[in-house]
């Protein structure tokens, strides 16, 4: 493989494939952009129905045009034919939907497949038409780029300015009809029309693609970078942003590749594009990623884990000395794990995490003691720990044998402010609090 | 002009009936709610609470009568009306903030295609401090608690500025602090003059947050002032016994058209 003409390729310096690395390009934000929409409606299955009607329509186009002598293979005759059988597709599923019981995933799977069934059977028989080669239809299902010509460009990249322009256009709209539909409706918006208006979007979107992408893939263009996206943020606009970044990505990088390795259809490495940034999404993603969400239980548990501990100190001091103040004295391992069940190797463990934070000190004999700032902080724990349970029993009549294992759940989140308000509650401000049930 | 709903009620209902499926849900419904009163709606599970709501709003179709918004249909008087759905109606993992969903009372008056500008979001941001949760405005709305959540839906009412406020079940699930905060609100429009209508199902309450009060299975069992209405013996309409006979012609026209 030679690298010069990979980069010449991904920064559309080639003559013969930047159209087809440009389209498709631009395919991919507009998808990602529509997309979100249609995820956020709930609505994906929906849009692999309609991708799927699509195909007896091409067939039926060619058919057509081959007979009043055309050139069957026309592409605005095509996407037409496939507009048409596409939105009978989504017509149908509605109609399904409102007169039978039947659940929309029914629905769409009985749509969904009789369409592409019917697409497969016409496209068989059109090859018999006399005079006219049919040979190149079937890219229609995976997608092939191969055959892009300027016209197509400008056919396909107008069709997704206008649809941009229209999304943008109606942001506000379709959010609020994503979000409560209900509610809009009860404020005048036409939400029948405001979906007629999205499912027109992806159509423009699913048809323009078909030819690069593929029917049965397109659908992946389409939810793939908003589910992408939705990993990284909470908000709508950034998520739009992204969303469409990612769809642009993932087909400038299919595009390319796809041009490079001409027997490679392009809409399968679009979409491994896609799935691969989705994956790298799902495990880092700042907002919902599975591993940031990971540190911070790790982080959580620590916390906890630290706090037991002091708090197991703290009690075992009160419980060996009957006068006040507390003295901070040493105190061996073997009392500490008889007075809290620990996992295997967990008290190791908390002890040289304490240690590292000075919390905790080790004497020569082996036994262990606080340090200065461990005991206070040990102390506040403990303080919390209390006070917590005393509103548990006072306000929440939860029986004093209970409040311990209640209260274990729940203090570790307390913040500055709770303590603050637990206090008032409970009229109590002073810094020592006996337990309310024996330790 | 019906005499018997004349146009000085917020809202009369017209033997309306209401059927899912061919089941009926809700059945002759008949009603003046008078202006300025603050009305509860209360019937056990099932009763088609929220369906009268949802019928009086459009919302799903009806089989017959009709609704009268100050003797006046009701899409002719959308800018009277602020609607408080069930907090589980929507998807709270929606990517859009509190403040983002309290503008969206205000996107009615905005009109097509333009955007919320500084304007609304300061109405947004005091309706949240209105309601006590100015602080969280930027927090997404999946961070909230239910009673966080239940308020970030009143405030959107509030930037509404409606006269009538339909609420379906505003108390449900959600803590102490936030029921008072939400009856006080009701109570504070109610002050103005403002009509609220509430679904309600906490019976303990009933007397304490409504001056007037519909008790419904089905049918309207009583309407009227809660000092009237809230009897025993209503109650024991609304909720105690069968009402077999309705079952039984319910369980009829189901059946109609069926081998």
């Amino acid at each position: 493989m030679d690298l010069e003409i990979l980069r010449e390729t991904l920064l559309l310096e080639r003559h013969n494939t930047r159209l087809v690395v440009l389209g498709v390009t631009l395919l991919g934000g507009t998808a990602g952009l529509i997309g979100s929409f249609l995820l956020l409606r709930k609505q994906s299955l929906l849009g692999d129905a309609l991708s799927h009607a699509t195909l007896p329509g091409i067939g039926i186009a060619f058919a057509v045009m081959s007979a009043m002598g055309l050139s069957g293979k026309s592409l605005p005759g095509l996407l037409i034919g496939a507009t048409i059988t596409g939105l009978l597709g989504v017509l149908l599923v509605l109609a399904i939907r409102r007169t039978t019981r039947l659940k929309d995933d029914a629905a769409m799977g009985i749509v969904l497949s009789v369409f592409f069934g019917l697409g497969v059977a016409i496209l068989n028989m059109v090859q018999k038409i006399p005079g006219q080669s049919s040979a190149g239809l079937e890219s229609f299902i995976y997608g092939s780029t191969a055959s892009m010509v300027w016209s197509d460009f400008y056919l396909i990249v107008g069709t997704l300015i206008v649809t941009t322009a229209v999304t943008i256009l109606i942001l506000k709209e379709l959010t609020l009809l994503c979000f409560d539909s209900n509610f809009a409706s009860t404020e005048g918006w036409p939400t029948l029309w405001l979906d007629v208006i999205l499912m027109g979007l992806v159509t423009a979107v699913t048809v323009v693609g078909l030819q690069a992408v593929g029917l049965i893939l397109i659908i992946a263009f389409l939810i793939t970078p908003p589910t992408a996206a939705r990993f990284w943020t909470n908000n709508l606009k950034h998520m739009l942003w992204l969303s469409t970044i990612i769809g642009a990505i993932s087909g400038w990088l299919g595009a390319s590749i796809s041009a490079l390795y001409s027997n490679l259809p392009a809409g399968a490495i679009i979409v491994i594009s896609a799935a691969i940034i989705f994956l790298v999404s799902m495990i880092f993603g700042r907002a919902r990623g599975v591993l940031p969400r990971y540190l911070r239980h790790l982080k959580l548990q620590k916390k906890v884990g630290r706090q037991h501990l002091l708090r197991s100190t703290y009690e075992i001091l009160e419980n060996t000395q009957s006068e006040t103040p507390l003295k901070n004295v040493p105190i061996s391992m073997a009392l500490l794990r008889k007075h809290r069940y620990w996992s295997k190797g967990e008290l190791p463990k908390l002890i040289r995490q304490a240690r590292a934070e000075d919390h905790i000190e080790r004497q020569p004999s082996g036994e262990l003691r606080l340090s200065e700032s461990g005991f206070g902080e040990a102390s506040r724990i403990t303080r919390n720990h209390r006070l917590w349970e005393m509103y548990l029993i006072t306000h929440a009549d939860i029986a004093p044998s209970h409040v311990d294992r209640d209260a274990d759940m729940v203090e570790h989140l307390l913040g500055a402010e709770i303590v603050q308000q637990l206090e008032a509650e409970l009229e109590l401000a002073k810094s020592e609090i006996e337990s309310p049930h024996a330790i | 002009m019906r005499p018997e709903h004349p146009p000085e009620f917020p809202l009369a209902v017209h033997d309306l009936t209401v059927a899912y499926h061919r089941k009926p849900v809700l059945w002759d419904v008949d009603l003046n709610i008078p202006e300025g009163s603050l009305t509860g709606i209360v019937g056990p599970n099932g009763a088609g609470k929220s369906t009268l709501l949802k019928a009086c709003l459009d919302l799903i179709p009806t089989t017959s009568g009709e609704a009268l918004i100050y003797g006046k249909p009701y899409e002719e008087q959308r800018d009277l009306i602020a609607y408080v759905p069930q907090r589980e109606s929507v998807d709270w993992d929606f990517p859009v903030s509190a403040r983002d969903v309290v503008a969206m009372g205000t996107y009615r008056k905005i009109g097509w295609f333009k955007r919320i500008g500084a304007k609304q979001k300061k109405q947004a941001l005091e309706a949240l401090e209105q309601v006590g949760i100015g602080h969280l405005a930027d927090r997404q709305i999946s961070q909230l608690s239910g009673g966080q959540q239940q308020r970030v839906f009143l405030a959107r009412a509030l930037v509404q500025d409606a006269q009538i406020y339909f609420m379906d079940e505003p108390f449900a699930a959600v803590d102490a602090a936030t029921e008072q905060a939400i009856i006080e609100l009701l109570k504070s429009l109610n002050a103005r003059g403002k009509t609220v209508l509430c679904v309600h199902h906490d019976l303990a309450t009933v007397s304490r947050y409504f001056d007037h009060l519909v008790l419904l299975n089905m049918r309207v069992v009583a309407s009227g002032p809660t000092s009237e209405t809230f009897t025993r013996e209503n109650l024991q309409k609304t909720y105690g016994g069968k009402l077999n006979l309705l079952d039984d012609v319910a369980q009829a026209l189901k059946n109609v058209g069926r081998p």
